[in-house]
């Protein structure tokens, strides 16, 4: 059965089903109704590297919907340091459970599960590769702050060239024609291959290191974290990442309905001083995390999102 | 010159392989692409940049008492899809292979970047790379998706 390996395995009508059923859901993502649409399915949790807040909304998204979750824990108690491999411990996992989330340090791992298994893969992030399922909800975000995907102005800002996350979300925000603005660091420049393989898409993209400059026209702004290690000496560092540090004083003249996204965790690149402002929605898009989830697992599995969820679902 | 000119630079083998049609310049990448090199026991005839009629300039490569496998011939698909393979027995040509570049190459090479999957050899999924062009070829592992370059793809031969 098909996964979610890369965006590339879902339609853009695929994309925006999946976003509607993910709306639809929302009062049962904030636990207003009771809607066991996944009782009697088992989630495995495959994180072979730490996760906080991937791990716990795909729990917390198949826990919402009835639905059970058993997790590998700690990959330093489980077969994998006895030197098991991932096709075995895929074709386990495979027998126990309906559907698989997974993060593995190694890129092309959830290519590699999905070859292995019978049931489906969701890539919870594949070393520097893809992260769809982020992708998946950063879309849900962007749509309920700006009610379409289509020919927005997206600014991507920080670590563009290590950030899989940025990655995933350009190639996705081409494909509904946005156009995007990356303001990194030279060092930390998206991959020109990535650049090149937009623009064969039809993407259109501006390259710039001056972040600020770009912010006034922007429908969103998605920051990402620079860390200290990408620099090879700490002076660098905070001469690069001052230059992508957002502060409710920026803001002054942005568009009203522009909102700032980040897959989190935060260090010091979003000011708290934005955290009060109407244009703060990254603790709301680490919210949706869960009810994009639910709709995906969902859609993976082949139920169907009822067309009327409150009638569906019962009180608590 | 005439394609039988640009053959007989070098004298007619008795019994072995004649690659033809190699694009110019590749002959030294297909003989490192084979593994026939210095320490080779067969003798190895080598003619590059000749004229071709149908390529402008190619090279050509004669292997002396060795017949190509199926393996080596998807190897050779890499770097010369296009070439021609004939194999020669008592100095006539004996049999014509087919080189086949589909869209996917199998078991061939490994992955060149190092944090892909693949690396762990004890993984047991075949080595699977994706033929996203020919000309210029283009190609991607299946698995991590990361673009291959040919140079780096010769080191890895399986």
């Amino acid at each position: 059965m098909a996964g979610l390996i890369t965006m590339d395995d879902l339609t853009n009508d695929q994309i925006i089903s999946i976003l509607d059923d993910a709306n639809r859901l929302l009062p049962v993502a904030k636990g207003e109704m009771y809607l066991p649409l996944l009782q009697g399915r088992i989630l495995g949790n495959l994180f072979f590297e730490p996760s906080t807040r991937t791990r716990m909304s795909f729990e917390t998204a198949m826990k919402r919907l009835g639905g059970e979750v058993v997790n590998l824990g700690d990959v330093k108690n489980s077969s994998v340091v006895k030197g098991e491999t991932l096709f075995d411990t895929i074709q386990m996992v495979d027998g126990y459970t309906d559907i698989i989330a997974m993060r593995h340090p190694r890129q092309g791992a959830a290519q590699y599960a999905q070859d292995s298994a019978r049931v489906p893969i969701m890539n919870g992030g594949d070393g520097a590769g893809h992260h769809p399922t982020q992708t998946m909800l950063d879309l849900f975000t962007i749509r309920q702050a700006h009610g379409t995907l289509e020919g927005l102005k997206v600014v991507l800002a920080g670590d563009l060239r290590y950030g899989r996350t940025v990655h995933s979300l350009s190639h996705a925000l081409t494909r509904f024609g946005c156009e995007l603005i990356f303001a990194s660091p030279d060092l930390l420049k998206m991959p020109a291959e990535i650049v090149s393989d937009l623009r064969e898409h039809g993407a259109k993209v501006v390259e710039t290191e001056d972040l600020l400059s770009s912010i006034n026209q922007a429908d969103v702004i998605y920051m990402t974290r620079i860390q200290k290690e990408r620099f090879a000496d700490e002076d660098e560092y905070v001469r690069c990442a001052g230059a992508y540090k957002l502060h409710a004083d920026h803001l002054g003249e942005v568009k009203p309905e522009m909102i700032i996204m980040h897959p989190l965790p935060r260090v010091d690149e979003i000011h708290s001083s934005v955290d009060s402002t109407r244009h703060a929605g990254y603790f709301n898009q680490a919210f949706n995390g869960v009810v994009a989830r639910m709709a995906l697992i969902c859609y993976l599995l082949g139920v169907t999102v009822p067309a009327d969820v409150e009638a569906a679902g019962g009180a608590f | 010159m005439s394609n039988e000119h640009s053959m007989r630079r070098v004298t007619a083998i008795r019994n072995g392989t004649v690659i033809d049609h190699i694009p110019s310049g590749q002959a030294l990448r297909v003989l490192e692409m084979l593994g026939i090199g210095g320490k080779s026991s067969v003798p190895v005839s080598l003619v590059m940049n000749v004229p071709s009629k149908k390529m402008g300039a190619k090279d050509i490569i004669k292997v002396e008492d060795r017949e190509l496998t199926q393996t080596e011939l998807d190897r050779l698909a890499l770097v010369a899809p296009d070439a021609h393979v004939a194999i020669i027995r008592a100095y006539s040509v004996a049999e014509k292979m087919t080189i086949n570049l589909g869209g996917e190459v199998t078991n061939v090479v490994r992955c060149t970047f190092s944090n892909c999957i693949t690396t762990n050899l004890r993984e047991p999924l075949p080595h699977r790379l994706k033929v996203i062009s020919r000309d210029p070829l283009h190609i991607r592992c299946h698995y991590c998706g990361r673009p291959q370059d040919l140079d780096d793809l010769i080191k890895n031969v399986l």
